[in-house]
């Protein structure tokens, strides 16, 4: 066993999702098998081998601090579920 | 053969001759849509009325002798394309109302170059799939045998290019989703070099993974696109400022004593035996083509779908945390419910499909303290080895040749309930995402009952040039008969 389903809750919260608890068993039972399978992996002897993140070898791409053009409010907030004045609105935050 | 039926350059050259009007051969890709889009679902969305427009304008620059790379040629584009001012949903109900206000790079240029846009093409959610099952806009049929599925995550634009809805088409490939729909409908399909095509404007799946490739019906066709998409783009830090050649410039080239690498990890148990059998018959007509072909070894294959389930997910879970009901897209209940928190999970979970859901827990799981080195450490290490094993075999070889897919096309649903079978149809094309090198899918035969059957070669970094040069002499010597899908 890989993951139970306590854990499966908890990653659910991390990742801001919620399941019913058919779900949640289906869930727990996939991502064991899969998980299992990853297992492989352990069989690779990686020591002193560097992490590789990028196929390419990337360099920092800089480019000028100019001012260019940038999408207008009314564009920004276009497609907003919903939106007052010049601003997103969401469910209120701080009591 | 009617319009909707030629290649790019056969319609060009109709177009420049003055045989026919940019006009026409939309009219006639519109016909066939009418004809047979109710079984195949190739589209998730069709752009008649400006498609009429640009055609129209095409029209009007070839009368006025301004023809460019793709004037008046009606093109698809995968639906995860940002497209300015027409609706780009991912195959989601999250962004099932998103409305871009940019295009991406990519359509940026094919508009430039005189491209026509007939429509945004079916995938699977968020390009997570192999079958283009996942889609919250419904399923795809391969145009070959409508009870089986066009391959994925790119289904759609595979599917339109090889049931004529249109002439060519734009996927994304993270880890075989252009080059496995290809080989499954029986279309060229290319996953070009990580960095060689912007990404800006395409939606992000697993951004070290991520590129986007042409689906076309020979291989002319596809060096015609990437000329056109190809590039360095200030706007993505990721794209590569290397020269792009014209690549139309290697089709005739031929490989006389070439070097051809055949990995023996590629013909594992489990081919399907008539996809060995075309693939072996690829083998022998490149021999007779004047190509040598040795056995390689690329010894950390087995490893690769094992390295690609951590990183992909690992990097999906990151990208798609932005979806969160806030800026754009769908909003659970909007206005009834009360806290932040509520909002995001009930949006979340209302508006991802199953599988991208499973691969967000994934990922999460991977990336999440106390796991991290054992998964996503460990996986990125192992993916460097991926890498040095295609270093090692290009110093033997000048390309490398294995089967794009184990199988030909699967039947509807016989995968659904499995996720692990279903990520096996990807074990081929896999690698060359881990290791950013690019690969092209071509038509090699068809099983006796007429499912098309699709080789994959791979090349170094930036050599797309030889992958059509090899692809164009086995085009032109392997003589597969051109066949058309009885719809």
């Amino acid at each position: 066993m890989k993951i139970d389903k306590e854990e499966v809750e908890y990653v659910a919260h991390l990742a801001r999702l919620e399941f019913n608890e058919e779900e949640k068993e289906r869930f727990t039972s996939q991502l064991d098998n899969i998980l299992m399978y990853m297992d492989k992996l352990n069989q690779v002897d990686t020591s002193g081998v560097e992490p590789m993140s990028h196929a390419i070898a990337l360099v920092n791409a800089f480019r000028d601090d100019r001012v260019g053009e940038s999408l207008s409010h009314g564009l920004s907030l276009a497609n907003a579920p919903e939106a007052r004045g010049d601003c997103f609105s969401v469910p209120k935050v701080i009591e | 053969m009617e319009l909707n039926q030629l290649t790019i350059h056969e319609l060009q050259e109709k177009i420049r001759t003055g045989e026919t009007t940019s006009v026409e051969i939309l009219q006639s890709v519109f016909n066939r849509i009418d004809a047979v889009e109710g079984v195949v679902h190739a589209y998730i969305a069709l752009m008649r009325d400006s498609a009429l427009e640009e055609a129209k304008r095409a029209d009007l620059n070839i009368r006025g002798g301004k023809i460019r790379a793709l004037t008046g040629v009606p093109l698809a584009l995968k639906d995860i394309f940002c497209t300015r001012g027409f609706r780009t949903t991912c195959g989601s109900r999250i962004l099932s109302n998103y409305v871009p206000p940019y295009d991406a790079t990519v359509v940026e240029k094919l508009r430039e170059s005189g491209a026509v846009f007939v429509g945004k093409t079916n995938m699977d959610e968020f390009a997570m799939g192999s079958s283009t099952e996942t889609s919250f806009f419904g399923i795809t049929r391969n145009p070959w045998d409508p009870e089986r599925i066009p391959g994925g995550s790119s289904g759609g634009s595979a599917a339109a290019v090889a049931a004529d809805e249109c002439i060519a088409s734009l996927g994304s490939d993270t880890g075989g989703s252009i080059r496995q729909p290809a080989a499954l409908c029986g279309v060229v399909g290319m996953k070009p070099t990580y960095g060689r095509v912007s990404r800006f404007g395409l939606v992000a799946f697993a951004s070290s993974l991520d590129q986007i490739g042409p689906f076309t019906r020979d291989v002319e066709d596809c060096a015609i696109m990437m000329n056109v998409i190809a590039g360095y783009d200030p706007k993505e830090s990721t794209s590569v400022p290397i020269e792009v050649p014209d690549y139309r410039e290697y089709l005739s080239g031929g490989i006389e004593g070439w070097t051809v690498g055949i990995p023996k990890e590629y013909f594992i148990e489990g081919i399907d035996p008539e996809v060995l059998a075309a693939v072996q018959n690829t083998i022998k007509v490149i021999e007779g083509s004047g190509g040598r072909c040795i056995e390689i070894s690329l010894p950390h294959t087995e490893y690769c779908l094992a390295v690609y389930y951590i990183v992909a997910p690992a990097e999906a879970s990151s990208n798609l945390a932005r979806y969160d009901g806030v800026k754009y897209g769908f909003r659970s209940g909007a206005g009834n419910v009360q806290d932040l928190l509520t909002m995001y999970k009930k949006t979340r979970s209302e508006g991802f499909g199953a599988e991208v859901k499973r691969r967000i827990m994934l990922g999460t799981y991977v990336l999440s303290s106390g796991y991290y080195d054992a998964y996503y450490k460990k996986a990125s290490k192992v993916r460097a080895l991926i890498k040095r094993d295609f270093d090692e075999a290009f110093k033997l070889c000048d390309v490398i040749l294995t089967p794009t897919s184990p199988t030909p096309a699967f039947k509807i649903g016989e995968k659904t309930d499995d996720p692990l079978q279903m990520y096996l149809s990807d074990i081929f094309t896999i690698s060359a995402n881990l290791a950013g090198i690019p690969g092209i899918s071509v038509p090699c035969g068809f099983t006796r009952s007429g499912l098309p059957i699709g080789v994959q070669f791979l090349s170094g970094p930036f050599e797309e040039g030889k992958l059509f040069q090899i692809a164009a002499a086995c085009e032109r010597n392997a003589k597969i008969e051109r066949r058309r899908p009885n719809l």
